[in-house]
């Protein structure tokens, strides 16, 4: 393997390593066969697996994610893609009412071991519909796993987790991180489902961020360092399960909280997050927290206009450096 | 069918018969909450589905789908539990009279969002093809859900992917409490819709279980040879309302007493008489249909509520309900 691989890559990689250890995971969705995806995510698994194990679908989001149902049910473990997350709604009903619910309504007679993954997120110019940050959508559901990598080799050892998974995730792939690259991961590389990660540390402040906010986060914490503030900074990696356990114990460190969300600040993640600290965290506290989230409008179409929207580094300093005048 | 096959699909309706009844009832006596969507009427679909598949087959019904439960092995007595919120439940109590399903005889749900069922009943069947099985799928649904949208994608996937799977409409003629043809651009809202998906559309009288069985049982080969997915509708009608609130008082009452005339086990009755089973041997099968649903409504009665405790098992595959670390 080379000496670096991009996020992109890493999905394929994922997939592939899964596929070639077991026979039950085949994929499906819009243009991943010869085409490699529009995001060009799938590329080689085609090639390597043959139209019995990658099937091109027609634009029927409902089919996709049924059918995928449908299969998991019945001994296969689907990995199903979702060409854009803002297209989640059109087969809402899936996610929302049938794959979530199915174990829990039958009294557990049923398992439902798939993959919805979807190119998730702002930052490209695509307009309204089809760059929202939608991982905050699927957080409002009981019995859905929710991943949402920030680097390629958690992007390869999260892929692994889900795909073993016996329940349901929705992976959250970022568009705005598909060029970046890192380290390949060595060979089996798992991250436990519901494990988050410190990727820096540090004792003043914990930033909590997922996905393309962690290197947000972290190009702040490298700006905040130059003012004497040592910024920690905590990859969710997951919001299902939420790993409450990783943010308090940071927070045991620097008794100061900033999330760093891109979904909208109305129903963000952060919300669910602060209220957890807020119930059992409220002593490890100096400071009041403070959520950095995306605007509540609909994504804008001018870059001008979108870096109003997302949060952006400068953002995230200028709330720090408020929190820790307090 | 065979007489004795014939019987044996006859009891099988007067047990699906008697526990709808018994449902009825049990909900007027205030045993069962919520509401209930009973099929009293449908049973020969149902039954003669039944009869056609094997075993191994799967199934996949709508919030109607009491019937198809039982045709596939669920007990009265673990339907009318559920109904009636006991621990014996089929589906534990957390289920309800919209979600009976018995996965270990490849029931694979009833499911209460209109159409939801019909990609998974595809995927089911893509999921045969890929594991090497001539396993089938059949999804029954009613007349309202061939105008929504995972109808159409669910054909279209199954005709493209040449999918093992039998869509069976039951069609009783009206959407909830609307006639299906006041809401529909073609007279046959499930057949007529066929060629759109270059697939066989047929039709089939629902109330009569010989032919439903004859019916699935030929598109079933075809499905199993490979030729892919077909259509079937099945006319029949509801011998009670939409839902518990729903007296049906919009059925002009003309229409409602032609098609209890042709209520499917007077027309079972009539064939078994036809091929020389003394009309005694039926009465015989009725009576033993009726005790086991009273034997069911009382050993119902008599289990146990859930264990509170059990509402917060069953989310994810460890039996748990944890969302966090």
């Amino acid at each position: 393997m080379a000496d670096v691989i991009t996020y992109r890559e890493a999905v394929a990689e994922g997939i592939a390593r899964e596929m070639r250890r077991d026979p039950a995971v085949v994929c499906l969705g819009e243009d991943i066969g010869e085409a490699g995806g529009v995001f060009k995510t799938t590329v080689g698994l085609l090639k390597e697996f043959g139209p019995e194990r990658v099937w091109d679908t027609p634009i029927s989001e409902q089919a996709i994610v049924g059918a995928a149902m449908g299969a998991a049910m019945t001994g296969m473990r689907p990995v199903a893609e979702i060409m854009f997350s803002d297209f989640l709604a059109c087969c809402w009903d899936y996610l929302a009412n049938e794959i979530p619910k199915v174990r829990y309504m039958t009294g557990g007679q049923v398992t439902v071991p798939l993959v919805v993954r979807t190119a998730n997120g702002g930052g490209l110019g695509f307009g309204a519909q089809h760059s929202q940050a939608t991982e905050n959508w699927a957080f409002t559901i009981p019995g859905l796993k929710i991943a949402a990598p920030a680097t390629p080799a958690d992007v390869v050892g999260m892929m692994a987790a889900a795909i073993r998974s016996d329940d349901p995730v929705v992976f959250f792939e970022h568009k705005g991180l598909l060029a970046t690259k890192g380290a390949p991961p060595p060979p089996d590389h798992v991250v436990e489902l519901g494990r988050a990660t410190v990727v820096r540390e540090g004792a003043d402040v914990t930033l909590v961020a997922l996905a393309s906010m962690v290197p947000v986060a972290l190009k702040a914490a490298e700006l905040l360092s130059g003012d004497g503030i040592e910024a920690e900074v905590v990859d969710l990696r997951f919001l299902v399960p939420l790993d409450v356990s990783t943010v308090l114990a940071s927070l045991g460190r620097t008794s100061r909280l900033v999330t760093v969300e891109e979904n909208p600040y109305q129903g963000g993640w952060g919300g669910t997050l602060v209220s957890v600290v807020a119930d059992e965290g409220f002593g490890l506290l100096d400071a009041p927290v403070r959520r950095v989230a995306g605007e509540c409008v609909p994504l804008p179409f001018a870059d001008a206009l979108e870096e109003e929207v997302i949060p952006t580094v400068e953002k995230v300093v200028a709330a720090v450096r408020d929190l820790a005048a307090y | 069918m065979d007489p004795a096959g014939l019987l044996a699909a006859y009891e099988q309706m007067a047990v699906i018969r008697r526990t709808e009844k018994a449902a009825h009832d049990l909900f007027l006596q205030g045993l069962v909450k919520g509401t209930t969507y009973l099929a009293a009427g449908h049973e020969a679909i149902a039954v003669g589905a039944s009869a056609a598949l094997r075993p191994d087959d799967y199934v996949f019904a709508t919030y109607r789908g009491h019937h198809h439960a039982m045709a596939r092995g669920a007990t009265p007595e673990e339907c009318l539990a559920e109904l009636m919120s006991r621990a014996t439940g089929l589906c534990k109590a957390k289920g309800g009279s919209m979600h009976l399903t018995k996965a270990s005889t490849g029931m694979l749900g009833s499911y209460a969002i209109v159409g939801a069922h019909l990609p998974m009943a595809a995927g089911a069947a893509w999921s045969a093809r890929l594991r090497g099985t001539d396993q089938i799928a059949v999804a029954f649904f009613g007349d309202g859900a061939t105008n929504i949208g995972a109808f159409h994608e669910a054909l279209n996937l199954a005709a493209v992917w040449k999918l093992p799977v039998l869509f069976v409409c039951e069609n009783n003629l009206y959407m909830e409490y609307t006639p299906i043809a006041d809401v529909t651009a073609v007279p046959r809202p499930a057949a007529d819709r066929a060629p759109a998906y270059g697939i066989p559309g047929e039709l089939v009288d629902g109330n009569d279980v010989v032919a439903v069985q004859e019916a699935v049982a030929r598109l079933a080969r075809r499905a199993r040879a490979g030729d892919g997915p077909a259509l079937l509708e099945a006319e029949t009608y509801r011998h009670f309302g939409h839902s518990r609130a729903d007296p049906a008082t919009y059925r002009p009452a003309e229409e409602v007493e032609r098609w209890l005339k042709r209520d499917p086990l007077d027309l079972a009755r009539g064939r078994l008489v036809e091929m020389g089973v003394a009309e005694a041997v039926v009465n015989e099968a009725d009576d033993r249909a009726t005790t086991a649903v009273q034997k069911a409504v009382e050993a119902a009665k008599a289990a146990p509520p859930p264990d509170p405790r059990e509402a917060l098992t069953d989310v994810w595959a460890d039996g748990g309900a944890a969302w966090r670390t």
